[in-house]
């Protein structure tokens, strides 16, 4: 499975919006797309899809901010 | 002699730019003088704690060494090999690292007897640091303390009586190292800037909004109080105005001197404002006013929360799920500032803002093609906003309570 395209469907289903990742590199947290509840949905999400365990210190917005980033980040933490 | 706050006077920073200044030239040429900080660590903190009687600075020391032990201690249980990382021992271990604050806190309610262990300025600043250590101990982020670092951390002086609140691994990459020449000439120049916008925030705007100007409003307030339903004569709204600008701008200038000597230091501690006053919406507002606290908040309490009980699924609409977080963060948020009416109405007050400016947000996703949007509906949600945050700074302020209880 495209960890890319599951990322973004999760997106889409937690935001309710279309055209989120039409650009893989905008910034999720700036403009509000995501806010904390949001945040957590995603997170749980991811864990269950791509089994892998995200604690909630090792969130760093920074870090987890883009499309682009989260791929990266999912991709790290799988190979752990 | 008496205990001296840190940066309440003009000349506090004559005095304490001289005691950094070898610092600052060990840091410039890209040296830290481990012994010497520790040293200027110790005259700030006799200072500030042991000026007068030696109470508040024998309960900072108990403190460090009480929480110290107990960080360890769990570090210690959570890094053995086969840790069962049990929800009871973390439980636990927050509860007995906040009982010292708690006593502080319920202290004023008991008359005469007195609970509190240690008292001392700034224990809300180092519970906040302990408890974040504790939480990232048992996530496994933080994986080794050192007591010196421990005591380093907690006790690093520009922050200690108010903040900003850092974070443990955040500031053990600053100074675990000396920053790059270059880095450090960057550091100088925004930490010059942040003192002398700091001396405008705080010596001259508060000093004019909150000296001069608040006390008026406030005779005025109360001379008038019987003319008007309830008391709330025009002059109530005045103080409001008032007193919001003198808290910002007293705190953001407090904040911006705490920032600027860490900078100096060659700590990059988080700022706490980002223009608040221009927040389009309460949740924009909270991402912007003392932003550490709410952060802390943010990421210690709500989110947490919000993960056990979609784990649990104790909640299934998640609407009422994310009000729940919000009613727990703010009343937490509220009881932690004191324990009087007012707190905690300002916090359930801001709780109920933060729910009714989601609800408002869903509605507005759902009407998007209706609802206008342009300069003028900004402008307008700014100007609401603003009047909505300084109403609730005027419940803050505990005015009220003075206008119709005393």
């Amino acid at each position: 499975m495209d960890v890319k395209a599951g990322i973004i469907a999760i997106l889409k289903d937690f935001t309710g919006l279309d055209d989120i990742g039409s650009d893989p590199d905008e910034n999720l947290f700036a403009d509000g797309v995501l806010d904390s509840m949001a945040t957590v949905e995603v997170l749980v999400a991811m864990q269950d899809k791509f089994d892998i365990q995200v604690p909630v210190s090792e969130f760093d917005r920074n870090q987890w901010n883009t499309v682009n980033k989260m791929v990266d980040r999912v991709g790290e933490l799988e190979e752990a | 002699m008496h205990n001296i706050t840190p940066y309440s006077s003009p000349t506090y920073f004559i005095y304490l730019l001289i005691l950094l200044l070898p610092i600052m030239i060990g840091l410039y040429n890209g040296k830290r003088f481990r012994v010497y900080e520790t040293f200027a660590t110790i005259i700030i903190l006799i200072t500030a704690f042991f000026g007068g009687n030696m109470s508040q600075g024998i309960s900072l020391i108990c403190y460090i060494l009480y929480e110290m032990v107990l960080v360890l201690s769990y570090l210690r249980y959570r890094t053995k090999k086969d840790s069962k990382n049990d929800f009871w021992v973390f439980f636990w271990s927050v509860i007995l690292a906040i009982i010292p604050l708690v006593f502080v806190k319920l202290d004023p309610l008991i008359n005469n007897a007195t609970i509190s262990l240690f008292a001392f300025m700034g224990i809300s600043y180092l519970t906040f640091k302990s408890v974040e250590m504790i939480m990232e101990i048992r996530d496994g982020a933080i994986k080794e303390v050192k007591p010196w670092k421990f005591i380093r951390f907690l006790l690093f002086f520009p922050t200690i009586t108010s903040g900003p609140i850092d974070r443990f691994r955040r500031f053990q990459k600053d100074v675990l190292k000396a920053p790059s020449r270059e880095d450090y000439v960057k550091l100088l120049k925004s930490g010059t800037n942040r003192l002398m916008l700091g001396f405008l925030y705080k010596f001259i705007i508060g000093y004019v909004f909150g000296t001069l100007l608040l006390p008026k409003v406030s005779d005025l307030a109360l001379s008038y109080q019987h003319q008007a339903p309830l008391g709330l004569s025009w002059w109530v709204v005045a103080y409001m105005y008032v007193y919001s600008m003198y808290l910002f701008f007293d705190f953001a200038g407090y904040s911006l001197f705490a920032v600027a000597i860490s900078n100096f230091l060659g700590v990059k501690t988080p700022m706490n404002f980002n223009k608040p006053f221009k927040s389009h919406n309460i949740k924009d507002f909270w991402n912007r006013w003392h932003m550490t606290l709410s952060f802390w908040f943010r990421d210690f309490i709500y989110m947490r929360l919000m993960f056990f009980m979609m784990k649990k699924k104790l909640v299934k609409n998640r609407v009422t799920m994310a009000n729940l977080g919000y009613l727990t963060l703010f009343l937490i948020m509220g009881f932690w500032h004191g324990e009087t009416w007012f707190y905690i109405v300002y916090g359930l007050f801001h709780a109920g803002a933060m729910i009714t400016n989601d609800a408002w947000l869903r509605f507005k996703k759902r009407h998007k093609k209706s609802i206008p949007s342009n300069k003028f509906t900004e402008c307008f949600a700014i100007f609401l906003t603003f009047n909505i945050v300084c109403f609730s700074l005027l419940i803050f302020s505990g005015f009220l309570n003075t206008l119709w209880f005393s």
